[in-house]
């Protein structure tokens, strides 16, 4: 993997044709959708040429697909979107490249980001950086393997519920899903709007904490974006930690609570207080989770229909353009939770089930804020297994989403989680562990994770 | 368990304007029934008196002045982007 100080100070030019070779010589993980190479190398002649300046000049990185980016197509890994030029950038893009980094393409997902392992993606799934036979993970699964390949030092990415924490975990590299609101939405295609957040997958908690700390910020373009608090810092007291006890039962693997515990103790051995602590309702949030997010996805895929932009199908009536434009453009993943959504929100089932959903996570979000007053940081694993083989989850759409069941609780909550690299299991496969804290403590978890990080 | 009938997943897809081929609705409508079945789980716990959340950013009524704001995006710029125009509209094909 490659740092961010690799890339400062040398030549743009070089630096963005040495992304695009390294690109190019790993086709067959299929991490990238596209690449952006004409506006990447006029970008850095400009920072070559003094003409852009900044914290990242020259710096090159990959963003998730789903990110609206000039130069070049963004698809959501979607038929719908296959040829669409978006006439606009996302506040992070922007902010990212106002520091002088260059965007050298566009990073493979499931379709909408909708799925666990970057096989939903209508262009082909992505292949685990260490194992071709394995999934990447997901939805952020491109950006990942990216990341862990060395391509970029760092590449964005979309968490709803658990999409740059997962497949961070399966790769080995750092995820950050901030504080819901930390990072703008604005020109990112929306998923499920109340756990919808932008984060950054990088090789070390130093540059997920630079990153972060530039794309982070209040933006009249998304109303929900929170006042600009996030700052790199340093950690030196020693901080109360728990560990939930419920996401360490047997259902989990054992090489993950192995690591897990292992890294667990450097934690105690750095100082730290650590004890077991008790997360009740961690057994229904994905229950809540699929639920509240295909509602909300049901509603914000509406807008594919056909009529303003994306692929329109040939049809004489406009239900119809509506109704086929949208089944060539989704993959059955995306009919399946729009249908979720639309069966959960129906009269005579809202109260049942949408309603309570929407109690439930109240009652969720109590109990975390109840164990973050005593405690400053919660410690689950990840995913409960390292990254599994490719096809083996597709069939039994429950057993995927099981997948999600440690990083659905911090999105519903709009709390602050990263993933970091934690060990392997005993075939080398990558096992991160997850860190959650209070609101606002996103740079919190990443010096917590900095100080015992040279010696994971 | 619920038992969705193939009728109610072709009545899903009408509301969600999906058009399914029979396999797809036959399929969807295991998948559908399993995932039902799963977030039932919720009925287990009371919620008596417990108010819904629907948003965490601890952020109330965000307003903004009531003026146009184009974003710098050209309305050009974004009817290029629709499948079939004419004289500056979005064309579509017969509603009725």
């Amino acid at each position: 993997m490659s740092k961010i100080s690799n890339f400062v100070g040398v030549s743009a030019r070089k630096n963005v044709e040495a992304a695009i070779a390294k690109a190019h010589a790993n086709e067959s993980f299929h991490a990238l959708l596209s690449l952006t190479e004409t506006r990447a190398l006029e970008r850095a002649d400009a920072v070559d040429r003094g003409e852009i300046s900044g914290k990242l000049a020259g710096v090159p990185f990959v963003a998730k697909d789903n990110f609206l980016t000039l130069g070049g197509t963004t698809t959501a890994a979607s038929k719908f979107l296959e040829n669409f030029a978006a006439p606009l950038q996302a506040t992070a893009i922007e902010k990212l490249e106002a520091e002088g980094a260059i965007c050298i393409g566009k990073a493979n997902l499931d379709a909408f980001a909708h799925g666990g392992s970057t096989e939903n993606s209508a262009f082909g799934p992505t292949k685990h950086a260490f194992d071709q036979e394995r999934v990447a993970g997901g939805s952020s699964g491109g950006s990942a393997v990216a990341v862990a390949l060395g391509i970029v030092p760092f590449a964005l990415g979309t968490d709803t519920g658990g999409s740059i924490r997962q497949p961070a975990s399966f790769n080995g590299v750092v995820g950050v899903k901030p504080t819901y609101g930390t990072v703008s939405r604005y020109g990112v295609v929306a998923m499920a709007s109340s756990t919808d957040t932008i984060g950054v997958l990088a090789s070390c908690t130093d540059d997920a904490a630079l990153v972060m700390s530039i794309i982070s910020g209040k933006d009249t373009k998304d109303m929900t974006t929170l006042p600009d608090f996030f700052v790199p810092t340093k950690l030196d007291e020693k901080k109360s930690i728990g560990v939930i006890k419920e996401a360490m039962t047997d259902d989990v693997d054992p090489e993950v609570r192995r690591v897990t515990n292992e890294y667990v103790e450097k934690l105690r051995t750095d100082g730290h207080e650590v004890e077991e602590v008790s997360l009740s309702l961690l057994k229904y949030a994905l229950a809540i989770y699929y639920i509240v997010v295909p509602a909300e996805i049901s509603s914000n895929l509406g807008r594919y229909d056909g009529i303003r932009y994306g692929k329109r199908a040939e049809a004489n009536r406009l239900r119809e353009v509506y109704g086929s434009s949208r089944d060539q453009g989704f993959m059955t993943e995306n009919k399946r939770r729009i249908m979720i959504g639309s069966y959960v929100l129906s009269s005579g089932f809202f109260d049942a089930y949408y309603l309570q959903a929407q109690k439930v996570r109240t009652l969720l979000i109590n109990e975390f804020n109840a164990l973050l007053t005593t405690f400053d940081v919660l410690i689950t694993p990840v995913a409960p297994t390292p990254a599994f083989i490719l096809g083996e989850n597709t069939n039994d759409p429950i057993k995927m989403y099981l997948s999600d069941v440690m990083t659905v609780p911090a999105s519903l909550a709009g709390l602050p989680a990263i993933s970091v690299p934690a060990g392997k299991n005993e075939q080398g496969l990558p096992i991160g562990v997850q860190l959650i804290g209070k609101r606002r403590d996103d740079a919190l978890l990443l010096a917590l994770a900095k100080r015992i990080e040279e010696e994971v | 368990m619920t038992q969705l009938s193939h009728d109610d997943v072709q009545h899903l897809a009408r509301l969600s304007n999906l058009r399914l081929t029979d396999d797809e609705a036959r399929m969807l409508q295991v998948d559908l029934d399993n995932i039902v079945g799963y977030i039932t789980q919720l009925d287990e716990l009371d919620t008596t008196g417990v108010e819904p959340t629907y948003q965490v950013t601890d952020l109330e009524n965000v307003w903004r002045d009531d003026v146009v704001d184009t974003y710098d995006v050209a309305a050009s710029a974004l009817l290029a982007l629709a499948p079939v125009t004419e004289a500056a509209q979005i064309k579509v094909p017969k509603v009725l």
